[in-house]
């Protein structure tokens, strides 16, 4: 066995107890603000599956809304079950999502912003527009999960019963996002986008894969979508409209989309400076703005980039000289510039 | 008849408001490489102008209307050289800064002006136009020859002046057009100047006809999109095709249906394109 590294040391020993505890010592709205991170922590990790294929989807927040709706029809018209609407519901989200990945695996680069942001807002009007299934502007109720009827005690309607169901479902998803990271498939996802000639050379299906990463990561999303919608019991198109979309490219981005855990850093520093600004809550908009133009313009790949820039001044004057360690990935960054557009 | 005749009036109205916004995008991402969002943003900047400056200081509606197109063109020009300029050529970063600027500027107009009032711009020209039983007022017909008379001034500059021969130049092939001497840089920056004073244009014109308020940009931007992918991103003359196609074919829809099915038409007919004609309808395949 190796040395354990801090990281590991961190998410076995110091997060379980944080992620247990805090519950327990915190305000209930500070709870629901808790159980909206780990929300947030699906639908990034969810959204950097789809990124490693090079599509930077402007229907992701669309794709969890398939989730929270599907699941508001399964539960509340049909008396669904929560635990079985859970993943039916991301599997509705999964399909639709393979059913629009399809023509936007054959789009790149402009055209896939525009088409992935249009098919999303058609999914949005069709909600406003159908009011037979999808109850128009006003949007659906939704139902409290009924976990354990006979249990009394655990109430999901209340913040901290809900968090620990929150943070449960959040764990399974993040495990399984992680270990499809590290798969097989996970690397053939990665090789599509940085080594384009390469995977074209040895006949891996391009189009097959990207559906595969777009409609996994719609599936996870929709999970989100639906852990959303029960805790908030009432869903409406707006809530699923661009000005969500935009945060999440902003979490991403700031975050860094290179190493599984570039996203979750992005999501967790800006919410807990969002929380910190909250005082200037209308501002937020605005400095997140500026946070994103500053760190395309300074740190083009994110927050994750920063302890590699900084560890060179840091042992600038010890005499220790290691060779760098190897990068963890040598893909150039999604952000870094074409050769070709050299000026 | 009448019918027919009110349609095709309604219907190069809202194909010039097409053409406006579109070819400033288009135009844009031609030399840049950006997805400009921010694009929808200067359009409401262009409103508001016209608010501020005709509705409650009274100025004449045209003179409010050229401040509008100047402003929002240095607006743009600003932007090149402060945000633009570091995306160097890549789609990914070109939009999300495009993103970022969007929040900034709903901010600041929603800080300055607020969000919750109505601000009522008064028509300037409410004179009802009538041919022979096809009516609509001055004030939506202006904005035909406005079109014309800019989009024509933008056609002669890029035809006949020297700064607008390199633009195109640098948006046909930038690493010739330095071999050549063009700065490139330059290009981008007038490029930037010209589609947004064109975005503010159209706000402006617009201002009486639509309500203003910080997030109008939204609807707009995003029907630019659809116009600009079936004209072919970076092709003026197939962003004024498609303007007429889609400016008819919404009038169309809205009339006998209503208008969300029109948008949900307009994204089918883009994604039916995309899928067997990427590179537009005009245009010619890219390597």
């Amino acid at each position: 066995m190796q040395n354990i590294s801090y990281r590991q040391a961190f998410f076995i020993g110091v997060f379980p107890i944080i992620a247990v505890s805090a519950p327990f010592t915190l305000s209930g709205y500070k709870v629901d603000l808790l159980t909206n991170l780990l929300i947030n922590i699906m639908l990034v990790s969810s959204f950097r599956l789809i990124t490693t294929t090079g599509g930077w989807s402007l229907a992701h927040i669309p794709m969890m809304g398939c989730g929270a709706y599907a699941s508001a029809l399964f539960t509340g018209a049909l008396g669904v079950p929560f635990l079985i609407s859970l993943p039916l519901s991301g599997l509705t989200a999964g399909l639709i999502g393979a059913l629009i990945g399809y023509p936007l695996a054959r789009t790149k680069g402009f055209a896939f912003f525009v088409a992935s942001f249009a098919a999303g807002e058609a999914i949005r009007l069709s909600w406003m527009r159908f009011k037979v299934p999808f109850g128009g502007h006003s949007g659906l109720m939704v139902p409290i999960p009924d976990l354990f009827e006979s249990v009394s005690w655990l109430d999901f309607s209340t913040a901290v019963p809900y968090y620990f169901l929150t943070l449960l479902v959040t764990l399974i998803c993040l495990a399984v996002l992680y270990r499809l990271d590290r798969s097989r498939i996970g690397n053939t996802l990665k090789a599509i986008e940085s080594h384009e000639d390469l995977t074209r050379s040895v006949g891996i299906n391009r189009t097959k894969y990207k559906v595969i990463a777009f409609s996994v990561g719609s599936f996870f999303a929709g999970i989100a979508g639906v852990v959303l919608a029960h805790r908030l019991w009432a869903i409406e198109p707006h809530q699923f409209g661009f000005t969500t979309t935009l945060y999440l490219l902003v979490w991403v981005v700031f975050g860094g989309s290179h190493t599984f855990s570039g996203p979750i850093y992005g999501v967790v520093s800006l919410t807990l400076l969002a929380e910190v600004l909250r005082p200037l809550a209308e501002w937020v908009p605005m400095i997140f703005g500026a946070i994103i133009i500053l760190t395309l313009i300074f740190l083009p790949d994110g927050l994750e980039s920063l302890p590699g820039k900084i560890r060179p001044y840091l042992w600038k004057g010890k005499e220790r000289r290691e060779p760098p360690p190897p990068a963890e990935e040598t893909r150039p960054g999604p952000m870094a510039a074409p050769e070709s557009s050299e000026r | 008849m009448e019918f027919i005749g009110q349609t095709i009036l309604n219907g190069l109205m809202t194909s010039s408001f097409y053409a406006l916004i579109a070819v400033g995008l288009t135009l844009v991402f031609g030399v840049m490489h950006i997805v400009n969002f921010a694009h929808g943003e200067f359009y409401m900047i262009g409103a508001y102008t016209v608010w501020v400056l005709y509705a409650k200081m009274h100025w004449p509606f045209f003179l409010a209307v050229l401040a509008a197109l100047i402003i929002v063109g240095l607006l743009g020009f600003l932007s090149e050289h402060l945000i633009f300029r570091h995306a160097k050529g890549n789609v990914l970063s070109g939009f999300i800064m495009a993103v970022g600027l969007v929040f900034v500027l709903q901010t600041a107009v929603v800080k300055i002006w607020g969000v919750g009032k109505m601000k009522p711009v008064p028509a300037a020209y409410p004179q009802l136009l009538d041919f022979g039983g096809i009516s609509t007022s001055w004030q939506r017909f202006i904005v035909i020859p406005v079109t014309i008379l800019l989009l024509g001034a933008l056609w002669f500059f890029l035809d006949r002046f020297r700064l607008g021969r390199a633009l195109r130049a640098s948006a046909l092939n930038p690493e010739a057009a330095a071999l050549q001497g063009i700065s490139v840089k330059k290009s981008a920056s007038t490029a930037l100047l010209i589609g947004s004073a064109l975005a503010g244009a159209a706000g402006a014109l617009m201002a009486p006809i639509m309500s203003v308020h910080p997030y109008m940009g939204h609807a707009v931007i995003w029907t630019a999109f659809v116009v600009i992918i079936v004209g072919g991103a970076g092709n003026i003359k197939g962003t004024v095709l498609a303007s007429l196609l889609f400016g008819f074919l919404t009038t169309i829809i809205t009339t006998l249906l209503d208008s969300t099915i029109a948008n949900l038409v307009n994204v089918l007919v883009m994604l039916v394109v995309l899928a067997i004609r990427p590179q537009g309808l005009t245009g010619h395949a890219e390597h």
